[in-house]
């Protein structure tokens, strides 16, 4: 599903490189997780993925379902099937979490030459996805993350994700800012998308959110470059051993 | 540059201009010789058989207007207009004043079709329009027509152009014309005073809920022409009216001048409703062009607990020059001024209201909100004064400013006088800007770039929006969303 190739990029204001030659090879319906310390490009690359314009990709390519996307904008990139889930999600005052929803939806099935959902048929869909999700309709009126707690600003995340129904989900430090229960109900939302033709990637600085969105691969990503891959077996170890002994071997 | 941006600019290079009003209708007209004089005061008043005491208070506006001078206080740049070098009347030819629908030129029908202006009352009868809207339409410097002018009248409102009602209800005007906005207001007052053409009359006698929106269309058609509405709305004791106004002006290369006066008027108990979409031509891309807007807009809340509500949706204009007020005159009588003003490219805005608290328990609130894209330059001016005696004085003020870009300005400059103790005014105001992490945030939800400016700015000015009549919040919506068209990227 996803294949990036000797990939190279700065940041396009100062020209700061911080992914130096990445490998990545994610396989349709794989959950991967992206694990490293603080610095080495772990969230860069999500927005790169993503197509966020204060990065320059200098080198190598980004394959999605065989097509290289460097060329497409970000909300094209989406509407092909590529999502986010945002470390910090953005506050959109005035714009109630539904109104957002429904745009979203519709400008994603316009690029897809798909018709509009119908009212009744949106309204469906939101209230299934969020009593999944354990949001009150109350929220949902609410403008979209403005005075949302951190649980209710991830679970927000992940309702988008439910309805927007993305190929390569990209979850970054979904994890942060969680306590024990929103955590569980947050992994919930993401092990009922997962299916033979979707591919997550978890970008993860601790082993906890690993407990439960169990990974098939695990990354390590140091200084820009992929270093070791290796089964879930990787991330119990750099959690007891942490990252010295791998970046040590690597060099 | 992605190949997709890059085919929206071409398209775009082709379409230099957004605006879609900007069409020119080839129409017989007959004018005034160009240039202000006291003759040319004299060819519109007798064009439109008037009285002798309308002459006369013409003729002694425009003797007042020739010792007066241009205002420059505004933050708003022009090179110096020559009042010589305009038409003052044109009119379609054979019409000096409205007819019935079935008499009026259809190629003029045709216009207001064109704009999306429902004239045809049957078919609002039938049921193609949702709800009833009574439509005085204003071409250049006539009224061509008035509807459901039968139906409002058994109702006892009156609701005709005001080149009518100066024929068919003398006593009305006079007790009321220049009561509000006196002919000595200011400048463009003034000369509006001396040389107004059209504009609408409405009379909602004690007691009348107005049974359906009333409206004006204003359409600047002719070249060099100036155009100078005059408007006048009473509400007796316990009536109601909600009105709203439209404007649009073909594409011309020169500048053209709306120099409007309107004037409201609320009895006890009464409550006045006024909206404006204003989309005059803005002017190229270069800043050439469009229309001069300068206006003077003011209600008295007269009477005891009457109200008077501004709602403005502003995205069209070169330059906008305008500041709907209300003097709280009546005790426990209440003011409010809802705003969105937009600007693009090369426009200049200077806008905002007055709320002068005079009688006791008096409230108002202002809720501004600016919008600046473009190289554009956006200014609220607003004064809130209690008098004296105007005990218990309330004002609640908000001004938001939302800038899109770094080339454009906004600016906020509030007066606050309070001549009694017991006044409480609050003053709010912010600036922001359309951050690149919101941008980013829609894109990355597959919400393109231009629909992503507008839910945010239609998020931005939700609470001004909710305050339009239901039938033209959509518009007014939509609106906004092609006025920022292009500003970014």
């Amino acid at each position: 599903m996803l294949e990036i190739k000797n990939l190279h990029a700065r940041i396009a204001e100062d020209g700061t490189e911080i992914i130096r030659g990445l490998n990545l090879t994610v396989k349709a319906g794989e959950v991967a997780a992206i694990m490293g310390p603080n610095g080495s490009g772990k969230s860069t690359l999500s927005y790169i993925l993503s197509g966020r314009e204060d990065y320059e990709v200098t080198e190598g390519e980004i394959l999605y379902n065989g097509e290289n996307i460097l060329e497409l904008e970000a909300s094209e990139r989406a509407a092909k099937g590529i999502f986010l889930a945002f470390q910090y999600p953005v506050e959109i005052p005035g714009v109630a979490t539904m109104q957002f929803l429904k745009v979203a939806m519709n400008e994603q099935r316009k690029y897809r030459g798909e018709d509009e959902l119908t009212t009744p048929e949106f309204m469906r869909r939101v209230k299934e996805a969020a009593a999944e999700l354990k949001i009150a309709p109350e929220m949902l009126r609410r403008p979209l993350n403005v005075g949302f707690s951190g649980g209710e600003k991830k679970r927000a995340e992940i309702l988008q994700m439910a309805l927007l129904e993305p190929k390569l989900c990209v979850l970054d430090e979904t994890d942060s800012g969680l306590d024990i229960d929103a955590l569980k109900i947050v992994a919930d939302g993401v092990n009922a998308l997962r299916s033979p033709d979707r591919a997550v990637i978890v970008i993860t600085h601790y082993q906890r959110l690993l407990d439960y969105i169990v990974p098939d691969t695990v990354h390590v990503l140091y200084k820009g470059q992929v270093i070791k891959s290796g089964d879930k077996t990787l991330a119990h170890e750099l959690e007891a051993n942490g990252y010295a002994d791998i970046i040590e071997a690597a060099a | 540059m992605p190949a997709v941006q890059e085919t929206i600019d071409q398209v775009r290079q082709i379409d230099v201009d957004q605006y879609k009003y900007g069409f020119e209708t080839t129409i017989e007209v007959e004018k005034a010789p160009k240039g202000l004089s006291e003759d040319i005061i004299r060819f519109i008043s007798a064009k439109k058989s008037e009285p002798e005491w309308m002459l006369e208070w013409r003729l002694d506006a425009y003797r007042r207007w020739l010792t007066m001078d241009e205002p420059t206080w505004a933050r708003v740049n022009y090179p110096k207009i020559d009042f010589n070098d305009i038409y003052y009347y044109a009119a379609p030819k054979g019409t000096t004043g409205p007819k019935s629908l079935d008499e009026v030129d259809p190629e003029l029908l045709k216009v207001y079709e064109k704009l999306g202006i429902p004239l045809k009352e049957q078919e609002m009868l039938a049921g193609v329009q949702k709800s009833k809207i009574a439509v005085d339409a204003v071409f250049d410097s006539v009224s061509v027509v008035t509807t459901f002018k039968e139906e409002l009248k058994k109702a006892g409102v009156i609701f005709m152009s005001i080149s009518e009602a100066i024929r068919e209800h003398p006593d009305l005007v006079k007790k009321y014309l220049g009561t509000v906005v006196p002919t000595t207001d200011n400048y463009y007052a003034t000369l509006n005073s001396a040389v107004f053409t059209d504009g609408s009359f409405v009379f909602v006698p004690k007691g009348v809920r107005c049974p359906m929106e009333l409206s004006t269309y204003f359409r600047i058609n002719e070249k060099n022409t100036g155009q100078f509405e005059r408007t006048l709305i009473i509400a007796e004791d316990n009536a109601y009216v909600s009105y709203l106004e439209g404007c649009t002006a073909p594409q011309r290369d020169e500048n053209q001048l709306h120099a409007a006066v309107v004037e409201l008027i609320a009895l006890d108990e009464a409550e006045i409703k006024y909206s404006t979409v204003q989309n005059w031509y803005p002017g190229d891309k270069h800043g050439k062009g469009g229309i001069y807007n300068f206006v003077t807009k003011r209600g008295d809340c007269r009477g005891k607990n009457s109200k008077i509500s501004w709602t403005q949706v502003e995205t069209g204009s070169a330059i906008t020059w305008k500041y709907p007020s209300c003097i709280l005159r009546g005790d426990g009588s209440r003011g409010e001024f809802y705003s969105i003003a937009v600007s693009n490219g090369h426009q200049q805005i200077d806008s905002g209201t007055k709320m002068i608290h005079l009688g006791k328990n008096t409230s108002s609130r202002i809720v501004s909100k600016g919008i600046a894209a473009g190289v554009s330059e956006n200014t609220y001016r607003g004064q809130v004064s209690a008098h004296r005696k105007a005990e218990n004085a309330r004002n609640f003020t908000q001004c938001d400013s939302l800038l899109i870009g770094d080339k454009c300005g906004a600016h906020t400059v509030p007066y606050i006088e309070a001549k009694n103790s017991t006044a409480q005014f609050e003053h709010e105001a912010t600036t922001s800007k359309i951050s690149e992490d919101q941008l980013f945030y829609c894109l990355q939800r597959g919400i393109p770039t231009e629909a992503a400016i507008a839910l945010i700015v239609n998020g931005f000015v939700k609470e001004v929006i909710q305050e339009l009549p239901m039938e033209f919040a959509v518009e007014a919506q939509k609106l906004i969303g092609i006025s920022l068209e292009g500003s970014v990227g």
